[in-house]
């Protein structure tokens, strides 16, 4: 894993005195899907060791902005991405970027557990040995160790690692997926309503393991639920028709929000 | 709407626009038509299913005579006199079985009865000699019992496809014959014999004689240890019948033959009507009847090569055909097909000419296959100048016509693969080529493998274009390579439905029941394919 260079990074959005420095940068991010126009001129900023909620009604381009991050859009063939986003000032459309090791270095988590119907095991260590990053089998069961363990799901799973990833309940599942992204060692995680397909328990588990996560990784989370941005977000971002309407720290979103669409959003008038 | 609200307020239960009689009566007529469906569904299902009963018994039933074959164990002299154990290939094999036969067979004396008689046993027993002598040398240097294939008529007649032949009844009367052979004389005690003539054929003369001409039932007496066939009757004095007959098996003497002493068998068949003689029916009986035939597993239909010789043709020169050809089809179409499907669906920018691509690959599917014969015959016979009647040519051509179907099938069975996995894989940075070979391929190959196996199910079951590049060619010889003249299951099924030889009809049968057993296995494996990868996401 690179150790980031702390200088040069910009400061300007500093909302505390010793704000943490920003990761991902969006710049006048637009995309548009054929002729359709999807997102417009989004300046939105990700910082380090933070979890930054994207809110918004369904349709409000918060997933498409998301997944510019690690530029899966790409797979999408009408999707058109213009504007600038940066992973450490470095642009991520430059042609000189690879795209397989953006996506090594900003990972993604989907709304539906999508396991590979293999092994608990093989779902972990797949994105290790493809990258490369374990030199022996012992290196790479330590990977798909510590890698469940972040997960706060080895405990669960142990005694079972070659039975089939799609066994599992839906919120191990989704564990599971995190731990596969985790298992490559990113610098962002991003997070497409990671718990929309879960129950309340499996949720509360996710959502704690979001926490934990924090203090090594950068998370960008999409979700439908207040709630869970107010419990797990440092920062929010809040979205609609495809514009930013608003950004800023959570507890300032949630108790004392600028725009009056952010407020009508978050006490239920629409969405 | 407000319908609705008008229609309430009647007095007790409040009648809406779903519970009154109208509503009702609609509700009936949809019930109505549900049950009309259903009867018409099930209705065509049975049918369906009729159909097919139909042509499967059909195939069986006719097929099942051609698993066994007759033969007739003779006393084979291969001594030193008739073999020369140094010159074996110089020895006429086939002399020697006839002699065998011949001389079990004493009083058939004239040419045209010998040759008749000859033609009972195969011509092909010389060559099964010749083999077996030279796989087994200890045969020679005497007498050895040795089955016999029997021809496809006497082998036919065996099997009771050629004549309808009646069992034997005593004759309940006294028969006299004034001679033991030549054309004889015989004195019936009554005039039973006349109803019966006249009930099978017999025509009307004057004085009431009666003649059995050859488009008449063959009416033979057998007594005094042999065989007079009937050729006209007359009354005579004091009830009394007088007929004609020819002996076809001489007699042991003139003495008469006591009530329910002689036999008559009746071959309602017309002998002009049926393709074995009433001598060679006769004659037959006799070898069966002194337990020297015999019916066993038809070895020779399963193992042999194609022979004009109904008795001696088999299918496993097609068989090997078939074989050779579908590996190269399997061969070429599996690995393009997919190839191609891969790029297709996973690979290549949608524009215009993908477009048109795809259109015309589902297009050629469609095409008639005869169509792909011709193509065959002008690229690969005429423009490359390869070999003609060859696997490896027909193989291509298949492969050609089996293309687009394992495209097909391969491209949905990709598309089927839920898009989830293809953004887990890439979202961990898996390149495109990983993400396709490491996790969409795999679960795709089921599906892939099921169309694959049924566009070879179809590939093997095509004879138009394989007639056009001669592989309708008349081959004996059992193909050795891709690039021997062959004929494949399907085209000799044709090709044997063609002859006019009555022993092919059955073969014909045989060989579609054999097609339709690698066709039904082949499904088999699919489906089990299908069954034990399925998947659910």
């Amino acid at each position: 894993m690179n150790i980031m260079t702390e200088a040069g990074v910009e400061q300007k959005l500093s909302s505390g005195t010793n704000a943490p420095s920003i990761k991902m940068k969006g710049e006048k991010v637009s995309v548009h899907y054929g002729e359709k126009r999807a997102l417009f001129d989004v300046d939105l900023d990700v910082r380090e060791h933070q979890v930054t909620a994207l809110i918004g009604p369904s349709g409000c381009g918060k997933s498409t902005f998301l997944r510019c991050l690690n530029r899966m859009n790409d797979t999408i063939d009408i999707a058109r991405v213009s504007g600038k986003i940066t992973l450490d000032d470095e642009d991520v459309y430059d042609p000189k970027i690879d795209v397989v090791e953006l996506r090594a270095r900003v990972g993604m988590v989907f709304q539906k557990p999508n396991p590979f119907p293999k092994s608990i095991y093989e779902n972990v260590a797949y994105g290790p040995r493809i990258h490369g990053l374990a030199r022996s089998k012992a290196e790479l069961d330590g990977i798909v160790e510590s890698s469940l363990k972040k997960a706060g799901l080895f405990n669960e799973v142990k005694d079972r690692l070659l039975e089939s990833g799609t066994g599992l309940s839906g919120g191990q599942q989704q564990r599971l997926c995190i731990a596969r992204a985790i298992a490559v060692s990113p610098e962002v995680i991003l997070m497409d309503e990671p718990c929309s397909a879960l129950d309340p328990i499996a949720t509360a588990r996710v959502e704690e393991l979001i926490d934990e996560l924090r203090q090594n990784y950068t998370i960008v989370i999409v979700t439908h639920s207040m709630q869970q941005a107010a419990r797990v977000s440092q920062r929010t971002a809040m979205f609609h028709l495809g514009y930013l309407v608003e950004e800023g720290a959570t507890d300032k979103m949630f108790t004392n929000p600028d725009d009056k669409r952010t407020q009508d959003y978050i006490t239920g008038r629409f969405g | 709407m407000t319908d609705a609200i008008s229609s309430f307020g009647a007095v007790g239960r409040p009648v809406s626009i779903h519970t009154d009689d109208a509503a009702k009566a609609r509700l009936k007529g949809r019930y109505r038509t549900e049950t009309w469906f259903k009867w018409l569904g099930a209705a065509a299902v049975a049918l369906a299913g009729l159909f097919l009963v139909l042509l499967l018994s059909t195939i069986v039933t006719q097929a099942i005579p051609a698993l066994r074959q007759n033969y007739v164990t003779l006393p084979i002299d291969l001594s030193a006199a008739k073999v020369d154990p140094a010159k074996l290939d110089e020895v006429n094999y086939d002399a020697i079985a006839q002699e065998a036969l011949t001389a079990k067979f004493p009083d058939v004396t004239s040419r045209q009865d010998k040759r008749l008689l000859r033609g009972l046993i195969s011509t092909g027993t010389g060559v099964f000699l010749r083999k077996d002598i030279a796989a087994d040398p200890g045969m020679l240097g005497g007498t050895v019992d040795y089955a016999v294939p029997l021809d496809d008529f006497a082998d036919l007649y065996l099997k009771g496809l050629l004549a309808d032949v009646g069992s034997d009844e005593a004759i309940s009367t006294t028969v006299t014959p004034s001679q033991t052979s030549g054309d004889i004389d015989l004195t019936f005690g009554d005039d039973a014999m006349l109803a019966l003539a006249r009930g099978h054929g017999a025509t009307e003369g004057e004085n009431g004689m009666l003649t059995l001409t050859s488009g008449a039932s063959s009416l033979l007496v057998a007594f005094n240890g042999g065989t007079v066939k009937l050729t006209a009757l007359s009354p005579a004095a004091n009830g009394t019948v007088i007929a004609k007959g020819t002996v076809i098996e001489a007699l042991d003497s003139t003495a008469p033959a006591a009530s329910g002493q002689a036999f008559l068998r009746v071959i309602e068949t017309p002998e002009a009507s049926r393709k074995i003689s009433d001598k060679m029916i006769v004659w037959l009986d006799r070898l069966k009847s002194a337990g020297l035939i015999e019916s066993r597993f038809n070895s020779i239909f399963f193992f042999t090569g194609a022979s004009r010789e109904p008795e001696l043709a088999g299918v496993w020169g097609a068989v090997v055909g078939s074989f050779l050809t579908m590996i190269v089809t399997l061969a070429i179409a599996f690995p393009i097909g997919v190839s191609a499907a891969i790029y297709l669906e996973e690979f290549a920018p949608k524009n215009r000419l993908t477009t048109m691509i795809e259109v015309n690959i589902n297009n050629l599917a469609a095409v008639p296959s005869i169509v792909f014969g011709l193509l065959g015959l002008a690229v690969f016979l005429n423009f490359f100048g390869m070999p003609r009647s060859a696997p490896v040519v027909g193989g291509m051509v298949l492969a050609l016509m089996t293309l687009p179907i394992i495209i097909i099938a391969s491209r949905a069975s990709l598309r089927a693969v839920p898009p989830s996995i293809r953004e887990a894989a890439l979202g961990i940075g898996a390149s495109k080529v990983q993400t396709v070979f490491h996790h969409v391929l795999p679960l795709a190959m089921p599906g892939i493998m099921t169309g694959t196996i049924l566009g070879m199910a179809h590939a093997l079951g095509e004879t138009a274009p394989l007639l056009m590049i001669g592989m309708v060619a008349f081959i004996v010889d059992i193909p050795g390579g891709f690039t021997d003249p062959a004929t494949i299951l399907p085209v000799q099924i044709f090709m044997w439905a063609d002859f006019p030889e009555a022993g092919f009809q059955q073969k014909t049968s045989a060989a579609i029941l054999i097609l339709l057993v690698f066709l039904v296995i082949m499904n088999a494996i699919a489906v089990i394919l299908r069954r034990r990868f399925e998947r659910r996401w």
